[in-house]
């Protein structure tokens, strides 16, 4: 009898207790060794819609000269970034705007490119890889595949290198290929091995050398846009999913709450 | 059986040319379920609605996906993208195959718990087995489709499993792929394979699956066979039609099911990279292969079994699916007649327990990368993993506790000589982790074979009551 009630009262914390306290020892014996990049938290806002016109109008001027948005439309783009109509923008407007702001390219046939298009670019990727000795990635999934936060850093994070092709250096992406396009803006960083305590290496400072035409808040906020909107770019319906998730929550909720009332009916005669 | 009673109109026309009322009755409204299921046993139902989610899902992403090497990818953005709701389909389906796993995990943990492997349910269990592993080839075949970086070298993982078989190795994977590296011929045969022919086999499965537990009758968390006490009209004194009590029973579960299932959907699709890889957002190049190669959660135990093997890639392999086949062979290593773990001694409680946190230890191992001290740990879970099976043998009969010492001897025995094998004083930093490491199997040995041997309460069984517990 003891022996059986023991025995249950331990059964009843196997998952509460036993099987998490477990985990958390085998777990715990094994040290942290998870070298992660120091990155910054860009702080993307895909509610701020300005923020989102900006950025697109900067990765138009300075990103798609090589890189391409292949999986994105120009219209689909307008109507996300807030050029619809409950804004006041007509259909007109919109092809305006998009023919001023976003499209310079033309077709095959020598026609501005269509606002249904995809944004493709026209630098043709064997060139790219010529020039730049590695082929010239699309940006459309870069904010899923490697997320906001990386390509803040990332932009942030170029340095003068003379050992470099392109004279420039990046902390997050090692030896990369690409020149720093925004250096005009931003100016020109160097890099400056902190020597941390106990001769540890201490993270990297980046120190500005040669300022560029705008202070560094300006910067970082034409950063903070780009990475926002490319955020926005690699996965559109991100808009509305969270949402419309609401009202589904929502109504699971109800449909949980009447279906547990069915259940309690029927089985209140079973014992 | 028939009461005389003859349906009429439209379903007396069916019935007269199809047994609808008789199977009805058999399966739903006179099949008599323990009325004590507790929540474990919701997993079954949950299997199948999510076995529902994929099929609907996945007919609809066939409409739109392109299984070609030079579109498929572009394909699937665009069904993201431009087909109206495709996110929500696309999203539906690659949540659904982690939910699959994820059900199914627990509703095999359920039959480990309450021992519903046993009495005349082997094969209930051996088709539950292949279902699973149906399940597995699956979800394989389906990761390759997005033709990401994950999917073409997960599957290049994969697929070079079978080059470590001797002799016939290289030839059999030059079979399976179609080329000499995975490309479009291999990705339309596991499109092909993906779509047709595992679903298929897997809705009959789960058809035999039922068929064979609806002839035994179920489990339940006592371990009781409840058609042993019967009322006079034949109908289990402990039972309970399964419609309508178990379907309406079933409902507020499935809603619970839905909260978690839909809140991932719309909140956090990827699940922090482990529903969706990011990695597997840049499309496939065979020239580039990522710093590293994480398989999809569900495959990390077993991963992290394949690596900690490293006698030989064979053995590896062959651990792998020893790991696989050690489970098919459950009812006949447990041969204790007490069902569920309720009634057993508190070691097996613990050796329970205790698999599955290695189950789980094993699949975080999986995602990680390899260092000296993980490495170590992945060898010593996977002893764990198998010595599960050899207490479970020796927890068989608990009356005679002396076995359990030699047993514990025995097998601590086979630990020390790996261990000697393994060690290599020259490289410093895995002997330094085999050193302290080794605690972890042996102190398994001990909490389920010495604690039981020497604390005799701990091996005390409880005698199974006759009617079923609330």
């Amino acid at each position: 009898m003891s022996s059986k009630g023991l025995s249950n009262s331990i059964r009843k914390w196997v998952f509460v207790l036993i099987v998490p306290v477990l985990l958390l020892v085998i777990l715990g014996s094994i040290g942290g060794s998870d070298h992660k990049l120091n990155l910054q938290s860009a702080h993307v806002n895909l509610d701020d819609k300005e923020s989102l016109q900006r950025g697109a109008k900067y990765f138009v001027n300075y990103c798609m000269g090589c890189h391409s948005l292949k999986f994105n439309r120009y219209n689909r783009v307008a109507k996300d970034i807030g050029l619809t109509a409950d804004n006041g923008f007509s259909d007109d407007d919109v092809v305006n705007l998009l023919r001023e702001n976003l499209i310079f390219t033309r077709d095959e046939e020598g026609k501005p490119v269509k606002v249904g298009s995809l944004m493709e670019n026209a630098y043709p990727p064997k060139a790219a890889k010529m020039a730049f000795g590695a082929s010239v990635p699309d940006l459309s999934l870069v904010g899923r595949s490697r997320g906001p936060d990386w390509i803040y850093t990332y932009l942030k994070g170029f340095y003068l290198d003379d050992s470099r092709p392109m004279g420039v250096n990046n902390t997050v992406f090692k030896d990369v290929g690409m020149p720093h396009v925004l250096g005009n803006l931003q100016g020109w960083q160097v890099k400056e091995e902190a020597h941390g305590k106990d001769g540890e290496h201490g993270a990297p400072v980046l120190k500005l050398a040669k300022p560029g035409k705008l202070n560094a808040a300006e910067y970082d906020r034409v950063v903070h846009d780009l990475t926002n909107f490319l955020t926005y770019a690699s996965e559109p319906a991100q808009l509305s999913r969270k949402t419309i998730g609401i009202f589904v929550l929502l109504f699971v909720i109800l449909f949980f709450l009447v279906a547990l009332a069915l259940e309690k009916e029927y089985w209140k005669d079973i014992h | 059986m028939a009461t005389g009673t003859q349906a009429t109109g439209l379903l007396g026309w069916i019935d007269e040319r199809f047994p609808l009322i008789e199977t009805w009755k058999a399966h739903m409204s006179e099949y008599y379920a323990p009325k004590n299921f507790n929540a474990w046993y919701y997993f079954g139902v949950l299997a199948m609605l999510v076995l529902v989610i994929q099929i609907v899902s996945g007919i609809f992403l066939t409409m739109h996906y392109k299984p070609d090497a030079q579109l498929a990818f572009a394909s699937v953005e665009y069904i993201m993208r431009d087909v109206p709701g495709g996110w929500f389909i696309r999203y539906l389906h690659s949540t659904g195959a982690s939910a699959f796993f994820i059900v199914v995990y627990f509703h095999m943990f359920r039959g480990l718990m309450y021992g519903s492997y046993k009495g005349k349910r082997e094969l209930v269990w051996l088709i539950g087995m292949v279902i699973y592993l149906a399940l597995m080839a699956e979800a394989f075949m389906g990761y390759l489709l997005p033709w990401g970086q994950m999917s073409f070298w997960g599957a290049q993982v994969i697929i070079n499993l079978f080059n470590t078989i001797p002799v016939i190795g290289n030839d059999l994977s030059l079979w399976i792929r179609g080329d000499f590296v995975i490309s479009d011929p291999t990705l339309n045969r596991l499109f092909a394979f993906h779509v047709a022919a595992v679903p298929l086999i897997l809705v009959a499965l789960v058809f035999v699956h039922i068929v064979a537990l609806h002839k035994v009758g179920s489990n339940n968390p006592d371990g009781i066979e409840i058609k042993a006490l019967k009322n006079e009209k034949g109908i289990p004194l402990d039972g309970v039609p399964f419609h309508p009590y178990y379907t309406v029973h079933d409902i507020p579960a499935i809603a619970a099911f839905f909260f978690v299932f839909f809140g991932i959907i719309f909140f956090m699709p990827e699940v922090g990279g482990y529903f969706l890889e990011h990695a597997n957002f840049e499309p496939a190049n065979p020239l580039k292969t990522p710093e590293h190669i994480a398989p999809v959660w569900y495959f990390t135990p077993f991963y992290t079994i394949l690596r900690s093997v490293t006698l030989s890639p064979f053995a590896g392999t062959v651990a792998m699916f020893g790991a696989i086949i050690m489970l098919f062979l459950l009812p006949w290593i447990d041969r204790n007649p007490i069902k569920s773990w309720r009634y057993r001694n508190t070691a097996h409680m613990f050796n329970i327990a205790i698999f599955a946190v290695v189950f789980i230890v094993l699949g975080y191992l999986g995602v990680k990368p390899v260092t000296d001290e993980l490495k170590e740990l992945g060898v010593r879970m996977t002893e764990i993993y198998f010595l599960f099976f050899a207490v479970l043998y020796a927890h068989s009969n608990s009356s005679k506790p002396g076995r359990y010492l030699i047993w514990f001897i025995v097998l601590a025995g086979i630990v020390f000589l790996i261990d000697f094998y393994r060690y290599n004083p020259e490289a410093v930093e895995s002997a330094k982790q085999i050193k302290w490491q080794w605690i972890w199997p042996i102190g398994y040995l001990s909490v389920t074979l010495l604690l039981p041997f020497i604390v005799r309460p701990c091996n005390a069984e409880k005698p199974v009551p006759e009617r079923v517990t609330s």
